[in-house]
């Protein structure tokens, strides 16, 4: 338990220093995104790495934590503190509903079903015009205030996301180191070994469904305030997809993997415009390579290679 | 204590078991034997609510059980082990054990993942109570070992402290001594008679003979999903019935 606390200590205080180092203003806004698909791929996480359910459809809960969120300030001039977690209610009630039934499927038949609920609703995002503003956006969302502060810049947006990051961060890894993290982990490794000692599995299921998709409305809340725009290409299959990768390469069950993951491949694709037109063949590449070598995912496999080089070194170093 | 009453369980035209029925005594170890195919895993898969009859009624203590879920037969102190140990393979000996403790505690997702002061206290409780049945199976050394690397019989014993830490009243082992070696299997008997000895009330589904007639009470037969006979160990030894089925009828 210390030893959990001493990392979130150490991982608090670089995220705090990172703006010291990287004061640039353009990295400052793609550490912003890093934050918002931590969030993300921690609430995913939670169904995927530790109560091993799938989701393809992630990236509609973002949207709709959005979209509420947007609409309400831009259009009906709702003060943003309440929007949010209005919204984050009103998804949380959804995906509650929607996972007594869908949760009852395994495998590739709720990655179906996960599938169809995403894409729902991005069909919803694009044709209620009315609403949405459809394919071309919702514009003029507002800010968060704090007091006299306006998180209107690249520094201040840092700041605001990383402080919810923390604490879902937080939030994710005490959970994990629980009662509740444990029957969660027990029903991944054998479901019905879990319901004969009395664990409510298909419960569990609908209750980290929920959790899982009230955080990613509340990252979603969190970037149309930040950005003071969206639209329904950020939140499609596509999404859906990268926050899965973002899962996987991090560490499946690993809250600090999530940010890894997300990190990763946030940062990548910025790194890489540099190479042009091949950036998504070494993208892709970088992506397989991950895959086949470290299946443990970034947090379990470059522990791993480092032991192994270190080990490596000492040994020639003998001969 | 547990009363079998006509259980019946036909899977898509073929006769599982036919009218079962049959009663154990509380605080009794009680043996289900048969051949391959008798029925007697398919009986504890009704009884521990994995399947559900086509007829017939289960009861616990005078209460009809027939048809709830494992996890609510949990609450009611009914817990089992499975043939091929079901582990949670990615999880350590002593976190095995502590969801074995799921039902005696109690704090919800918000609770512990805020870690209200609560949360904290129960999960010291939970910790401490593992730690006890660690040290009745007598595995308390491979407590932060990940189970899925057991050595068989570890696992067994791992798989029989994590059904103790649900605090039953009563327990049902399919195939305790499967897979183990003849050292282990004495070893086993002398646990399941503690356990006995405990207050709690044991079921056991079991080929090796020699572990069945030593530690069991009493013993039901089954043959071809029917109950064949029923009687102490010694009763069954002399059973004409019973010894035709296991070496066949000699005409």
């Amino acid at each position: 338990m210390k030893r959990e606390l001493l990392k979130f200590g150490v991982f608090a205080i670089l995220v705090l220093l990172a703006p010291l180092l990287f004061s640039g203003g353009y990295l400052m806004n793609v550490l912003v995104f890093v934050g918002i698909n931590t969030m993300l791929a921690i609430g995913l996480n939670l169904l995927l790495g530790n109560a091993g359910q799938i989701s393809l459809g992630h990236a509609g809960f973002f949207g709709m934590g959005a979209y509420i969120s947007g609409i309400l300030t831009a259009t009906y001039a709702w003060n943003p503190w309440f929007a949010m977690p209005l919204a984050a209610v009103v998804v949380g009630l959804l995906a509650f509903l929607i996972g007594f039934p869908i949760l009852k499927l395994k495998g590739h038949y709720l990655a179906m079903a996960t599938l169809g609920l995403g894409i729902i609703v991005f069909i919803v995002f694009n044709e209620t015009v009315d609403l949405t503003g459809g394919p071309s956006g919702l514009s003029g969302i507002p800010n968060l205030t704090m007091g006299s502060v306006t998180f209107d810049s690249d520094v201040k947006n840092y700041y605001l996301i990383w402080g919810f990051t923390l604490m879902i961060v937080l939030f994710a890894v005490n959970l994990a180191n629980s009662r509740v993290g444990r029957a969660l982990r027990a029903v991944h490794d054998s479901e019905v070994a879990a319901k004969v000692l009395g664990v409510n599995t298909s419960l569990l299921k609908v209750q980290i469904f929920t959790l899982s998709a009230v955080i990613s409305s509340l990252a979603g809340s969190l970037y149309a305030h930040t950005m003071t725009f969206v639209a329904p290409a950020s939140f499609g299959f596509n999404f859906s997809v990268e926050l899965l990768t973002m899962v996987v390469i991090g560490g499946l069950g690993s809250v600090y993997g999530s940010f890894l993951g997300a990190a990763l491949l946030t940062l990548l694709p910025e790194f890489l415009r540099a190479a042009h037109d091949y950036d998504i063949i070494i993208y892709g590449g970088l992506l397989m390579l991950m895959v086949m070598f470290m299946p443990g995912g970034l947090v379990r496999g470059v522990p791993d290679l480092f032991r192994k080089l270190f080990r490596r070194g000492k040994e020639s170093g003998h001969a | 204590m547990l009363e079998i009453s006509r259980i019946t369980q036909i899977f898509g035209g073929v006769t599982a078991l036919e009218d079962v029925s049959f009663a154990v005594k509380k605080g009794n170890i009680t043996g289900v034997i048969g051949p391959n195919g008798a029925g007697k895993t398919t009986l504890f898969n009704i009884i521990t609510g994995i399947y559900t009859q086509t007829s017939g009624t289960v009861f616990l203590e005078g209460k009809d059980i027939s048809g709830l879920p494992p996890e609510k037969l949990a609450r009611k102190g009914l817990v089992r082990t499975f043939q091929n140990i079901e582990l949670f393979g990615q999880m350590t000996v002593r976190e095995n054990v502590m969801v074995g403790m799921h039902t005696k505690s109690s704090c919800g997702m918000l609770s512990c993942a805020l870690k209200t002061p609560w949360s904290v206290s129960e999960e010291h409780r939970i910790r401490e109570g593992a730690v006890r049945w660690l040290e009745f199976a007598g595995i308390t050394d491979l407590a932060d070992v990940t189970s899925g690397n057991l050595p068989f019989g570890k696992g067994r014993l791992l798989e029989i402290a994590r059904a103790l830490a649900v605090e039953p009243t009563i327990m049902l082992m399919d195939e305790p001594a499967a897979g183990l070696n003849s050292q282990e299997t004495l070893a086993l008997g002398l646990l399941i008679k503690q356990i006995r000895d405990m207050g709690i009330t044991v079921v056991l589904v079991e080929h090796d003979m020699e572990l069945v007639m030593d530690i069991c009470d009493r013993i039901v037969v089954l043959n071809l999903g029917r109950k064949l006979a029923e009687g102490t160990p010694r009763e069954i030894q002399e059973n004409t019935e019973v010894i035709a089925a296991y070496l066949g009828e000699d005409d």
